[in-house]
């Protein structure tokens, strides 16, 4: 296709485009809302794969020593415990350690520092902080730990596996929620644009005719339509971008994030500190390139691909 | 160059349009196709042009088979023919020099030739003073001769033409039909669907005459006899 060729065909599908106008704008609408859920699946996983692996940093397995746990016994299971490929690290809190941190926490509370002054001896177990070099491995140390022989000293373990396994299955069901949605509305936008573009044919359907009595190919007179679809991805890409933005700058301290019910659980601090700061709106400025093409791209290949199948329809309907 | 072997074209069972029809047409022929409506005029230049296919038989233009041409292949084989309709069919929202245009520019060709053939063409058909005018503002045989000009800007082989007097007044006919034999002269074949007699018995050409979907008369230089 020669330059001119491409100019001409570019000119046609703004001429198609313009004269279907308020089709061609529902259509638009549409394809706004399926890419609208694009970005929004796109960003829920950015939040949720983030704040998963803030949780994920705040994982361990606490081991609480029994009160008469010989020293040299925990010390022997530390270094045991850090030969293991799977563990990353291991704190050992002395029962000594303990009940300077307990009195540190509670200085200001009286009553539990006098309290804690009238046992006149040390309630607080030596423990172990284990943090496995990767979160799949706390079951594995776990089950180690029992199975030792150590196992004797030790008064209680301690894991929150639980608490990552349901947070890796609401990612999951966010996701598969999203992707279903968006599926859904995809499939509706590309009917809605299917039927746009038969629609456009429809009008030029004089055209086409004179266009197949000239003896212009197929790609000839298709070629319009695609652009068409092309047109209509682009500006819903553009529509989109802007609808996802607005909520983001209306939420510069991540508000929105603490409705998410997961990120209290990280620290019952503030959603967006918990977060360690993932700020959407500076995450969506600095990958604006990467998301506006993703869009870009869901946009036309929506468009096209409803073009292609009106326009072979119609080509193999009328000879 | 045109070859029509035992076609039959069947519509359906209470509609035979041709049945078992035969002949050949030579370059640069000019060919009246006569016959009284519904006599299945049209449907003989549908097989040609590969818009219907044929019942049985087979339609030959040069060695190409015109029912086994592949859809996709099918535009570049039009391209050699130009077609003239009775009812025209220009756009009405392009002017004249656009509608030869937009044929130049289907079949892909450059703006510079489409800057050099149009006004050559309009020069032909008389029509170079019209160029900007749209088609509501020109009289019915201009609008034939745009058709005409339109048909033969992208140099056909031959020239398809269905009826185009059927919507004219006698002088007009007559320019159209000048036209065609101007261009016939220049060397396109012309395959010439009509049923006014006059037109038939002036020209003294070929003529092959159907009846109820059959070739009744094939004669070189035939008249008008129904
Ligand atoms: N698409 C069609 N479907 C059914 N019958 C048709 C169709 N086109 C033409 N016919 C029939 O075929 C016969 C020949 O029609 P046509 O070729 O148009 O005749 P002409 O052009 O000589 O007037 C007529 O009886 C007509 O009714
Ligand atoms: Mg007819």
């Amino acid at each position: 296709m020669s330059l001119i060729q491409v100019k001409r065909t570019i000119r046609q599908g703004f001429i198609n485009f313009w004269r279907n106008g308020w089709v061609s704008v529902a259509t638009v609408l549409i394809m706004v809302l399926t890419l609208f859920m694009v970005g929004t699946l796109f960003f829920s996983n950015v939040v949720l794969t983030s704040a998963l692996q803030q949780v994920e940093s705040k994982l361990d397995v606490s081991v609480d020593f029994k009160l008469d746990a010989p020293e040299e016994d925990i010390l022997a299971l530390k270094t045991s415990l850090e030969s293991f490929g799977e563990v990353g690290k291991v704190e050992y809190i002395s029962r000594d350690e303990a009940l300077e941190r307990f009195r540190e926490r509670y200085k200001d509370n009286a009553l539990i520092t006098q309290s804690l002054d009238e046992i006149g001896t040390n309630p607080l177990p030596a423990s172990f902080n284990i943090k496995a070099k990767d979160p799949e491995n706390y079951g594995t140390i776990s089950s180690f730990l029992k199975n030792d022989s150590s196992f004797q000293i030790i008064d209680e373990i301690r894991e929150n596996q639980p608490t990552i396994d349901a947070i890796n299955s609401m990612i999951s069901s966010a996701r598969t929620s999203g992707l279903t949605s968006t599926i859904v509305l995809s499939i509706i936008a590309v009917l809605v644009a299917f039927n746009t573009i038969r629609l456009a044919i429809y009008t030029s359907r004089d055209e086409i005719s004179i266009m197949r009595l000239v003896g212009a190919s197929h790609s000839y007179i298709r070629a319009p339509f695609v652009v068409v679809g092309i047109i209509q991805g682009f500006l819903a890409s553009i529509a989109a971008m802007v609808i996802l933005w607005l909520p983001l700058w209306f939420n510069h301290d991540n508000v929105l994030l603490s409705f998410v019910p997961i990120f209290p659980f990280a620290n019952g601090s503030s959603a967006s500190e918990s977060l360690g700061g993932p700020n959407l709106l500076n995450y969506y400025f600095s990958n604006f390139i990467f998301i506006f093409l993703l869009l870009l791209a869901s946009g036309i290949i929506l468009g096209s691909i409803s073009s292609i199948i009106a326009t072979r329809r119609y080509l193999k309907e009328h000879k | 160059m045109i070859y029509f072997d035992r076609v039959s074209k069947v519509y359906s069972q209470t509609s035979v349009a041709l049945e078992d029809v035969s002949f050949t047409i030579e370059p640069q022929e000019f060919v009246s196709v006569v016959g009284q409506s519904g006599a299945g005029k049209s449907t003989l230049l549908k097989l040609l042009l590969a818009e219907e296919s044929p019942s049985s038989g087979k339609v030959f233009f040069e060695s190409l088979d015109m029912h086994k041409v592949r859809n996709a292949d099918l535009p570049k084989v039009r391209r050699r023919m130009g077609v003239v309709f009775q009812d025209y069919k220009l756009l009405p929202t392009k002017t004249a020099y656009e509608n030869i245009a937009f044929a130049m520019e289907a079949a892909g060709k450059g703006e510079e030739e489409i800057q050099q053939d149009v006004p050559q063409v309009l020069e032909l058909v008389g029509l170079m003073d019209k160029a900007w005018h749209f088609p509501s503002e020109l009289s019915g045989g201009e609008l034939q001769r745009v058709a005409i000009a339109r048909a033969i800007v992208n140099r056909p082989d031959v020239i398809i033409a269905d009826e185009p007097t059927g919507n004219l007044d006698p002088i007009n006919t007559w320019e159209i039909i000048n036209l065609l034999e101007k261009i016939n002269e220049l060397g396109t074949t012309v395959i010439l669907a009509t049923h006014d007699k006059d037109v038939i018995n002036s020209l003294k050409r070929r003529v092959i005459t159907i009846e109820k979907g059959k070739i009744t008369r094939d004669e070189k230089r035939g008249r008008y006899v129904l």
